[in-house]
């Protein structure tokens, strides 16, 4: 990872996803792509914001959360009532339903990253539920029934918000902090040896990866036109720690990858959705049994084009281990 | 006062289901470290396989409990040996998403098999309600009681009395030692999963005539919730998931009774989240500290 | 060079249930100074550096940095205090490179913040740069500077130990802790690491206390030694002193005919 060598691939590859964006909006204007296509555009978009933001979490430093769902109902719920409750504009919503997500992150990431492996598991699915349950029981959000929004989503927010995030995430991973993310997933005991707050870290890591879980949720709730707790159960957060294992925990373009396959698989399976889930659960086991690392391990796909220069740099095949 | 002993009956009666899930969840933790989240679904396909023996071969209640159990017990240990055994020296996250996987799998296969829709159960209790002092207990509390006792005594003999017990206790302390001492891992472990499997059939059946309809799905909040109940009492610790399950279902029909109904899922995760946040080895359990 | 020591262990000692693992342990290390612990197997060496570090909080005693009490603090803190160590275990971030290793350790004498990184300010760029410039500085005392690219889970034993006292001296430490930092190295590997402590002792002015097995590295380098037996003190003095001191060697004969 030779710093300015990375730096430089990442900016090509991020003028890249401006160009397809601002192509695939001509297409749009063009009526070339109908509305099923656009569609599906944007929950691949929505998914790749819930994939990396949940890799930061479990991908980088290493905390295996299974509640993100939770945070992305909290988006999703924010969002929608400040455009249909209190008449905001739908921006105002997506940045307030990342802040409210990250602040629920914070209070949630506070007391349970004090804790490990299955039990960090089991307690964060556990705040997933809880959140879910709270706006179940919210008359003011329409209780199970749910609560109608106004679809406003369009494709240059999905664009815009995708690339926010993974600037966002590259730029932290790839900084002290990310590395201090990295050592805690290598070794907690050891980090915290060479001076490394990792309660802080744990708890930022997992602040900005419900932040853009929030942001998801108010793409989410303005693509559905109806949200209710139902769609934000622990099946949900499955979901999206599938996109995160399928791509390889610890690769950012694993995650993305993972997240554009399985919404092109999963919408085209829209009308089996019992197939889909015997297929995502066989892949999960297959996965675990043949290459527990994923589809690119802890590589990115930049790591590839560099595979001729260097001999050494993090070519070698190696199994990924999250201890 | 009869309302509150009526719910602590109620209460038992659930907790006592929940408590034969939980001891499933925690000898296989105790023994390979691995929350088995298939384990709920292994309860469902116990509601189902006893359905099944109940409607279409018109078996008694008790002949279809055992073929029920049975079942299960070659079921989890299937389980065990196609989708976790291979991973027991994988990290811990690669088998926590394998089991999820297959809870997953069996949900969906099911519905791919028999379809989403509900099941009614039949009514086969031979027992009658009970009144005593103004408290209706009924017949099927009656025979939820009289089952998870019987299986919870049968279970400490097999654990404390039996070759097999005493060497799934050794495998639990010490999997590398008992290797040594000639103890056959593999079984073990086969047997544990066999032995929790089926009280977690046992609970699928007695938990459809207790609430007399099961579908795919029921055995992912029941699942949940016996877990909170094996963490509750320190999981891996087989006395801690009796009474972490009784407790659970005692407290969840107090939450249901002062009218909180749809409250009452929240309240086993805030439990969870307490007890985790609080005695994370549990009420049972002691701490340990990673060696460094 | 005297008055004040840099740490002071006073009566320290834990207790992990009814078991006493150490205890009522005194101890004094100047500055400058090279200090061997030495002691049989099971003696409580390691469980004593984990109450330096704060990975083990003592039940009674005290244990002090240049007057600083240091007893319940995070180990992190301690670490920022002046100390680091190394670890009997290699415990190296075996995904990331070598480089980043080093860098890791470095992090806590970093300044640049959070924000600045996301947003790529300039103080992230001079951050990152002097990270950068000190680890391969790091990397060069070590001779790692070739491997810096690898991943440290595969580099050969020996440079693992080696990256591990790098990585432990890049976290800017007043007072080094090795933990058996020869253990597994042949004759001339331990040799060169004996040169290489002298070394990074001399240069960055360290005090440093070694754990150690081998004797002959402990008896050629250290200016003092402790023995610890069963958790306790059992005798403190030269090299000379030790070697001729008739409790040490009863516990190491003891060791031995068990």
């Amino acid at each position: 990872m030779n710093g300015m060598k990375h730096t430089k691939g990442f900016w090509l590859s991020i003028v890249l996803a401006v160009v397809i964006g601002i192509v695939i909006q001509f297409l749009i204007n063009g009526e070339i792509l109908d509305s099923f296509y656009t569609n599906t555009l944007y929950l691949i978009g929505i998914n790749i914001i819930l994939a990396v933001s949940l890799h930061l979490i479990i991908g980088i430093t290493g905390q295996f959360s299974i509640g993100h769902a939770g945070f992305l109902a909290v988006g999703a719920y924010t969002s929608a009532i400040i455009t249909m409750k209190l008449g905001m504009p739908f921006p105002v919503a997506i940045i307030v339903a990342g802040i409210v997500a990250a602040i629920a992150g914070l209070i949630i990431g506070i007391p349970t990253l004090r804790l490990r492996g299955d039990y960090l598991a089991i307690a964060t699915l556990g705040f997933g539920e809880i959140m879910r349950i709270i706006f179940l029981n919210m008359n003011y959000v329409g209780g199970a029934s749910g609560m109608s929004v106004t679809h406003m989503v369009t494709w240059p927010w999905v664009i815009s918000c995708v690339i926010i995030t993974i600037v966002v995430i590259t730029n932290f991973t790839n900084s002290r902090h990310g590395r201090a993310c990295i050592a805690i997933r290598e070794n907690e005991i050891a980090a915290d040896a060479m001076g490394i707050n990792t309660t802080f870290y744990k708890v930022v890591a997992f602040v900005i990866g419900a932040f853009f879980a929030g942001v998801a949720g108010a793409l989410y709730a303005h693509n559905f036109y109806i949200i209710q707790p139902t769609n934000f159960g622990f099946l949900k957060s499955f979901d999206i720690l599938i996109l995160v294992v399928l791509g390889g925990l610890g690769s950012m373009s694993g995650a993305v990858i993972a997240a554009i396959l399985l919404t092109i698989i999963s919408t085209y399976l829209s009308n089996y959705p019992e197939v889909r889930m015997v297929i995502y659960s066989l892949v999960l086991i297959v996965m675990m049994l043949f290459r527990p690392q994923g589809l690119m391990g802890t590589k990115e796909i930049t790591a590839f084009f560099k595979v001729g220069k260097t001999a050494k740099g993090g070519v070698q095949n190696d199994k990924h281990t999250v201890a | 006062m009869e309302q509150l002993i009526q719910q602590i009956v109620n209460g038992i009666s659930l907790g006592s289901i929940y408590a034969l899930i939980a001891l499933g969840y925690t000898m296989v933790y105790g023994i390979v470290k691995l929350i088995n989240f298939a384990h709920g679904d292994v309860f469902m396909v116990g509601a189902f396989i006893g359905f099944y023996s109940i409607s279409y071969f018109h078996l008694g209640i008790f002949p279809a409990l055992i073929i029920s159990m049975a079942a299960c017990a070659v079921f989890g240990m299937l389980i065990e040996r196609i989708a976790y055994k291979p991973l027991r020296n994988a990290t811990r996250i690669a088998a926590l998403i394998t089991a999820i996987g297959v809870s997953l799998f069996i949900e969906y296969g099911t519905i791919y098999l028999r379809g989403a829709q509900p099941q009614a159960y039949p009514n086969v209790v031979p027992l009658h309600d009970l009144k005593i002092f103004g408290v209706v207990i009924s017949g099927q509390s009656i025979m939820i009681l009289a089952v998870s006792i019987i299986l919870m005594v049968l279970l400490q003999f097999i654990v404390h009395r039996t070759k097999i017990g005493k060497a799934m206790r050794a495998v639990s302390h010490d999997m590398d030692a008992a290797k040594l001492m000639g103890i056959n891992v593999n079984n073990t472990i086969s047997a544990t999963f066999a032995i929790g499997s089926a009280l977690a059939g046992a609970a699928g059946v007695i938990f459809g005539m207790y609430y007399t309809t099961i579908d795919p799905l029921m055995g992912i909040i029941p699942g949940l919730k016996a877990f909170v109940a094996a963490v509750l009492g320190g999981i891996g610790i087989i006395p801690g998931a009796m009474v972490g399950g009784l407790l659970l279902g005692v407290i969840e029909s107090f939450v249901s009774a002062a009218g909180f109904s749809l409250w009452r899922d929240g309240v086993a995760f805030v439990v969870l989240i307490l007890i985790l946040l609080l005695r994370p080895a549990g009420l049972f359990g002691k701490n340990v500290k990673e060696k460094v | 060079m005297t008055s004040t020591p840099l740490l002071k262990v006073e009566k320290a000692g834990i207790r992990f249930g009814g078991l006493k693992a150490v205890s009522d342990v005194n101890l004094e290390l100047n500055k400058g100074e090279l200090v061997g612990l030495i002691g049989p197997n099971g003696a409580g060496k390691t469980t004593f550096f984990n109450l330096l570090t704060g990975v083990y909080v003592p039940t009674e005693g005290s244990i002090s940095l240049e007057g600083e009490k240091l007893n319940g603090q995070a180990p992190y803190k301690i670490t920022k205090k002046g100390i680091s160590r190394t670890f009997q275990n290699i415990r190296l971030f075996g995904e990331l490179s070598v480089l980043d290793n080093v860098k890791v350790a470095y992090h806590s004498l970093s300044k640049h913040s959070i924000l600045s990184s996301i947003f790529r300010l300039p103080s992230h760029f001079s951050g990152e740069r002097e990270m950068h410039e000190k680890a391969i500085e790091f990397l060069k005392i070590f001779k790692l500077e070739t491997v810096m690219n690898e991943k440290a889970k595969n580099l050969p034993y020996g440079q693992q130990r080696r990256l591990e006292i790098a990585r432990a001296l890049a976290a800017g430490p007043k007072l080094l802790l090795l933990d058996e930092p020869a253990a597994g190295m042949n004759p001339q590997e331990t040799a060169e690491l004996m040169e290489l402590i002298a070394l990074i002792r001399e240069r960055f002015q360290l005090t440093i206390l070694l754990i150690e097995h081998d004797m002959s590295l402990v008896m050629g380098i250290c200016e003092r030694i402790y023995v610890l037996d069963h958790g306790q003190l059992i005798a403190e003095g030269t090299p000379e002193e030790i070697r001729n001191n008739p409790k040490v060697i009863e516990a190491y004969l003891g060791e031995e005919v068990s």
